[in-house]
């Protein structure tokens, strides 16, 4: 199975994620911000970085990049698509996640190895996982304060459409401790924390992170 | 030539932390008469005549690119 990992001026995940597919299983393949082509790929990573020097907004000019116009119409057509960080907010921009990240609360860059609780199994992205289990992944961000409206925020609760949550500690203010959310039909997830750099014990905090990529390879293997 | 200015403010719901930031550091350097602070974005578009299709225009790319609707308000006003 192919994932295209998008390459955009300031990615700076883009060759992890690569690896992180590879090391699940599936072939990594490396797509270019400035084309209109998806090189047939089944599924489509949106890595993180600071995409255009994350001016504007983080992820508002990103949104616009002339491969987002494939990758927007593909997502609507129910390929899976993974946001990490900088392509979580990339989403949220799109319209392809509703809400927005802002500034973490407390104004600095947070770096750590986070806890995430599991809140949806039944995506493309964590079929791997099981409702209620607890995984550690690192996080690294300034701008991941998830908000949304008061409507927006019960209504992904309602639909289960809150996918990971934050344990113990909520590293950037994130409106009730959300740190990634799917899209209606499951197909495409987005969060803050980083599950490619938790894919080997060599160089993270284990391979907790590993779950995500083997989830969307099984997705289509058995679609 | 006109010059049309957009302001980009963050909701007034929505948390502020570099307002706050700026706020906060007022006390340390004697100033108390402001009670808070919000921070914004100014753009100033150049344009060849302030009509009423270029405004349009400057509607729709402020309500797109320049601004999130989801976080944030903007005003469009043509600079005399």
């Amino acid at each position: 199975m192919k994932v295209g990992v998008v390459t955009f001026p300031g990615s700076l995940d883009d060759v992890d994620a690569q690896r992180a597919v590879r090391i699940a299983g599936g072939e990594p393949v490396a797509l270019w911000h400035g084309d209109h082509d998806l090189k047939g790929v089944d599924a489509v990573i949106l890595p993180g970085g600071f995409s255009y020097g994350d001016y504007l907004r983080a992820g508002a000019i990103a949104r616009f990049a002339p491969v987002m116009t494939e990758v927007i119409a593909a997502a609507q057509g129910g390929m899976p698509v993974l946001g990490i960080c900088n392509g979580f907010q990339i989403l949220c921009e799109s319209h392809l996640l509703p809400g927005a990240l802002i500034r973490n609360d407390h104004r600095t860059f947070i770096c750590r190895d986070q806890t995430l609780k599991v809140e949806s199994s039944s995506t493309a992205w964590t079929s791997d996982l099981s409702v209620g289990d607890e995984i550690v992944i690192p996080l690294k961000n300034g701008e991941g304060g998830f908000v949304a409206d008061e409507d927006t925020l019960d209504r992904l609760e309602g639909e289960g459409q809150v996918v990971f949550r934050y344990v113990d500690f909520n590293p950037n203010g994130s409106l009730r401790d959300i740190a990634g959310i799917t899209n209606e039909c499951g197909n495409v997830v987005g969060l803050m924390p980083h599950p490619e750099h938790a894919v080997e014990d060599l160089t993270g905090p284990g391979t907790d992170g590993l779950a995500l990529f083997t989830s969307a390879l099984a997705t289509l293997t058995s679609a | 030539m006109a010059r049309v200015i957009v302001d980009v403010m963050p909701k007034p719901e929505i948390l502020d932390p570099q307002g706050k930031a700026v706020h906060g550091a007022l006390p340390r350097l004697g100033y108390h008469a402001v009670t808070d602070v919000r921070q914004g974005k100014r753009f100033e578009l150049e344009v060849e005549v302030a009509d009423e299709a270029t405004l349009a225009e400057v509607h729709a790319l402020a309500g797109t690119l320049l601004s999130n609707p989801v976080i944030e308000d903007y005003s469009v006003r043509v600079d005399q």
